[in-house]
């Protein structure tokens, strides 16, 4: 029986999806629930697992081509056995033909000895499955134009070719060697370049500077930490504190937390904090929803929870859709200050840096102490200065003394 | 009244062929063809066989031969003297090859079950067959389907009348009798030169008259530069932008009156061949009442798979348009014995090649750089000389190249252009890998025997990425 594998229902948002490899090739057994394609949108890459168990018998789409939500990308043949190359059930005329033929591209040699000098070349080097290139050349053949055309479309093999054993050793082969490499910038990165220049291009954006003495909190976490993750299971790390922190900001500052929309500004009674996280595929930003309904656990396991999805590509389209207000922390990379763009249609970004030990000013005396210096970008169409000011001291008052947070000032 | 599945028109490379193929293919065929022999006998095989490809490369081997005596095979260190040339023998030779062409073409129609009706057909109403049979008598058959190849004839100059004795066309000068003193030749295209070339091999005085100012105006510009040269050392005066305004016989010669861009000339010559090109042959082809449609230069009007506006009636090669080759003919015809018995027939025009049998030959497939360019495709060439070739050096022919054109981002071969020896054999490695759309890193990649003169194809090829090994 042949199964259709099918693009996922895609979000409202999302208009289509691009093919990334295949990761199995037509006449290979697949299992249930095993991932063979991923397709990247302007947002997530999404897992495409096979729905039943069986051979993969036939691709109707190449690396690289865009689908829609609920087209058909192959089919799988429950009832096939693999290497056999049987494609349909009625096969059963010509099994002799079959065996003599060479069909099933699992058959390494006997595929690449269909293949033209060039194409083989190509294939060879760049570590290439052909049977997921179409060919458009006499009967079908694949052409060298293919195999280029494909390439230019579609990012180099995840495993390159097993690299020649070379005999000089460790120094890199920088010997003046000045090659130039291209890479097609996946649908991610386009998408995340348009919105940041989008953004810029939009708003009035500006950015205001503050410091914060980490100490108070820095003392408040060691004392708690271990009781913290027996008691919820997770990690008690600084984004807790600076998400509640930042939530009783932006009930302070409404305009903090609105954004324009037209000629309107929609503000929210609500707070959806996203929080940048990198990923493989670039920089996502997966949202806390209701932040101010949730506890430090809650914020702590759900940042982990995130974490854990961006680096498998697992993050969905409703993950991160929505967000009233972003937090980005540059400090995990040795950041000491930056600008965060804003991450639109939102008003404004918090960015935290590295803390330092520095020395500061306290009572008079020099002191030093863990100092991190904070960023608040804000579009200054809604957000005047003053206010973001206020802003971002509110939430260094509520990091330098967490009572403020349990209290409520 | 007999009824046959196909009835063809014509016995040339078009005709005869397809007839061939219909009989393959178990459909009953008759073919029918006008031509006659110089003995009176009928002569299957068309203007290739009796007028055409045969006799012409008939005599440019024998005119090279001869040639070679005093040109070549001195350097080999061998040396003849009071070498002579007997015209006689040659045209006897030649004769023979023609006739065993006809004798064989009969006998594979005679294989195949083809009826061969030596007679001129002309197509009725109805896909009705009308044959005028030589020696008498007419005869009408019936015909589910008619393929019309009858070819092709020289086009004629008022201001040239052919006259078959001192002023002629292909056929009369494939038959002099002798060596003309001085011979005059209007048109430089494929049929002049080689006829030129022959003759001038064996020691005529040529003048060649073309009127266009471009030569060889089809192939690529540094061949034509080439070829020029080579020709006009070879003895060929070549005068292009020639125009003949006036060509009297008299019975002594031809006195020959053209313009040029530098006025009115006059030349005298013993004889005259006038090769300005050749027309669809369609004279009391086809009845009024069928309403075959014809196009504006009087060949029948076909679609791409060589139908007619009746149902059930074909025209193929010359008579069509498309290239004057008598492989085109024959491709087309074999599409359309295919299409006729039910099979899915395409004819690829595309991979053509075209042939000039002059020493040092040249033959080219696909486009030229000038037409890549008016079509805007990008492309990379890559061109290996002959005198860089071992075997070249060893046979003593170095003159020629090899040149491959490629899409600049596919790496598809887009054209092949041969001028040098054995162009005419070299070319079929080029047409085949077109046809399987090939890259030029196919041919590089692909092995080429040596010590030979093919090796400049596979050079050529890795000249396009800039990496030719010897050069």
């Amino acid at each position: 029986m042949l199964v259709d594998v099918k693009v996922p229902v895609l979000a409202e948002s999302v208009p289509d999806a691009t093919l990334l490899d295949w990761k199995k090739s037509p006449g290979e057994a697949v299992a249930r629930d095993e991932i063979i394609i991923e397709l990247e949108t302007d947002k997530v890459v999404l897992e495409v697992p096979a729905p039943q168990a069986g051979v993969l018998s036939e691709v109707l789409k190449n690396s690289g081509d865009v689908a829609l939500s609920q087209e058909v990308l192959a089919r799988i043949d429950t009832e096939a056995t693999p290497a056999a190359g049987a494609e349909t059930g009625d096969k059963q005329s010509q099994p002799a033909k079959t065996a003599a033929q060479a069909p099933a591209p699992a058959a390494a040699e006997s595929a690449s000895s269909a293949l033209s000098p060039a194409v083989q070349r190509l294939v060879e080097e760049h570590g290439l499955d052909a049977s997921a290139i179409k060919g458009t050349g006499k009967d079908g053949r694949l052409i060298k134009g293919d195999v280029l055309a494909y390439m230019d479309t579609n990012k180099p093999a995840a495993k390159p070719p097993a690299a020649p054993v070379k005999a000089p050793p460790s120094p890199p082969p920088a010997k003046g060697e000045r090659a130039e490499r291209r890479e097609p910038l996946s649908r991610l990165r386009m998408r995340i370049a348009e919105r940041l220049v989008q953004a810029q291009q939009t708003a009035a954006i500006l950015t205001t500077f503050n410091e914060v003495n980490m100490q108070p909190v820095m003392e408040l976490r060691k004392r708690y930490k271990d009781q913290f993750e027996k008691t919820h299971g997770a990690r008690l790390g600084f984004m807790s504190f600076f998400a509640k922190a930042a939530v009783q900001a932006l009930e302070r500052f409404p305009a903090v937390n609105a954004y324009i929309e037209g000629n309107e500004i929609v503000f929210h009674d609500y707070q959806d904090i996203g929080v940048a996280v990198g990923s493989p595929r670039g920089l996502v930003v997966p949202i806390l929803r209701d932040v101010a309904q949730m506890s430090f656990a809650d914020i702590e396991a759900k940042i982990a929870e995130f974490g854990a999805k961006a680096s498998d590509g697992a993050l969905t389209v409703d993950d991160m859709s929505g967000g009233t207000f972003t937090i980005s922390n540059g400090g995990v990379f040795g950041s000491m200050l930056s600008t965060p763009i804003l991450n639109p249609p939102q008003s404004a970004i918090l960015g935290m840096h590295k803390t330092e030990q520095r020395p500061v000013v306290v009572d008079g005396e020099i002191v030093i102490r863990p100092m991190m210096y904070l960023a608040l970008s804000y579009d200054h169409r809604i957000v005047d200065g003053r206010e973001a000011v206020l802003f971002l001291v509110a939430i260094k008052e509520a990091i330098e003394d967490p009572a403020r947070l349990l209290l409520g000032v | 009244m007999k009824s046959y599945d196909v009835v063809v028109i014509g016995g040339g490379p078009g005709g005869y062929v397809a007839a061939i193929r219909c009989g393959q293919l178990g459909l009953a065929t008759a073919l029918v063809d006008e031509w006659l022999g110089t003995d009176g006998k009928p002569a299957l095989g068309g203007t290739c066989l009796n007028v055409g490809c045969i006799p012409s490369k008939a005599l440019l081997d024998s005119s090279h031969h001869y040639h070679n005596l005093a040109h070549l095979l001195p350097a080999h260190g061998i040396n003849i003297k009071g070498a002579s040339m007997d015209v006689a023998t040659m045209q006897a030779r030649k004769d023979k090859v023609v006739q065993t062409m006809n004798r064989g073409v009969a006998a594979l129609l005679k294989k195949n079950k083809v009826d061969a009706y030596s007679g001129h057909g002309r197509l009725q109403a109805g896909n009705q067959v009308a044959i005028t049979v030589h020696g008498g008598g007419e005869e009408v058959v019936a015909a589910k389907n008619v393929i019309i190849a009858s070819g092709s004839v020289p086009v004629a100059i008022p201001v040239a009348p052919v006259d078959g004795d001192r002023i002629v066309d292909n056929e009369g000068a494939l038959a002099f009798e002798a060596v003309p003193k001085r011979l005059g030749i209007i048109g430089a295209g494929v049929i002049g030169l080689e006829l030129g070339s022959v003759w001038n091999r064996l020691g005529s005085e040529v003048v060649v008259l073309e009127a266009l100012e471009d030569f060889l105006a089809a192939a690529d510009r540094q061949i034509a530069r080439d070829a020029l040269k080579a020709f006009t050392k070879q003895g060929l005066a070549i005068h292009l932008g020639a125009r003949v305004t006036g060509a009297k016989a008299t019975k002594k010669g031809v006195s020959v009156k053209y313009e040029d861009k530098q006025g009115s000339k006059a030349l005298e010559v013993d004889r005259l061949v006038v090769a300005v090109g050749r027309r669809a042959y369609t004279d009391g082809l086809v009845d009024d009442d069928v309403g075959l449609a014809m196009d504006k230069a009087g060949r029948i009007e076909v679609d791409e798979t060589c139908r007619t506006n009746v149902e059930g009636v074909y025209a193929v090669g010359d008579a069509v348009k498309g290239p004057m080759l008598a492989h085109k003919a024959s491709e087309e015809g074999i599409a359309v014995a295919e299409s006729i018995a039910g099979s899915a027939a395409h004819i690829d025009h595309r991979t053509v090649p075209w042939v000039i049998y002059t020493h040092p030959e040249i033959a080219w497939v696909g486009d030229t750089e000038q037409q890549l360019k008016d079509k805007k495709i990008d492309f990379r060439a890559g061109s290996f000389p002959y005198r860089a070739l071992g075997r070249a050096h060893g046979s003593g022919e170095t003159e020629g190249f090899i040149k491959i054109l490629a899409d600049a981002k596919s790496d598809e071969i887009l054209g092949v252009h041969i001028y040098g020896a054995q162009a005419s054999e070299l070319i079929a490695e080029a047409v085949t890998a077109m046809v399987f759309r090939a890259s030029s890193e196919d041919l590089a990649r692909t092995v080429h025997a040596h010590p030979t003169l093919s090796e400049a194809m596979h050079e050529a090829a890795l000249a396009v990425d800039g990496r030719a090994i010897h050069m």
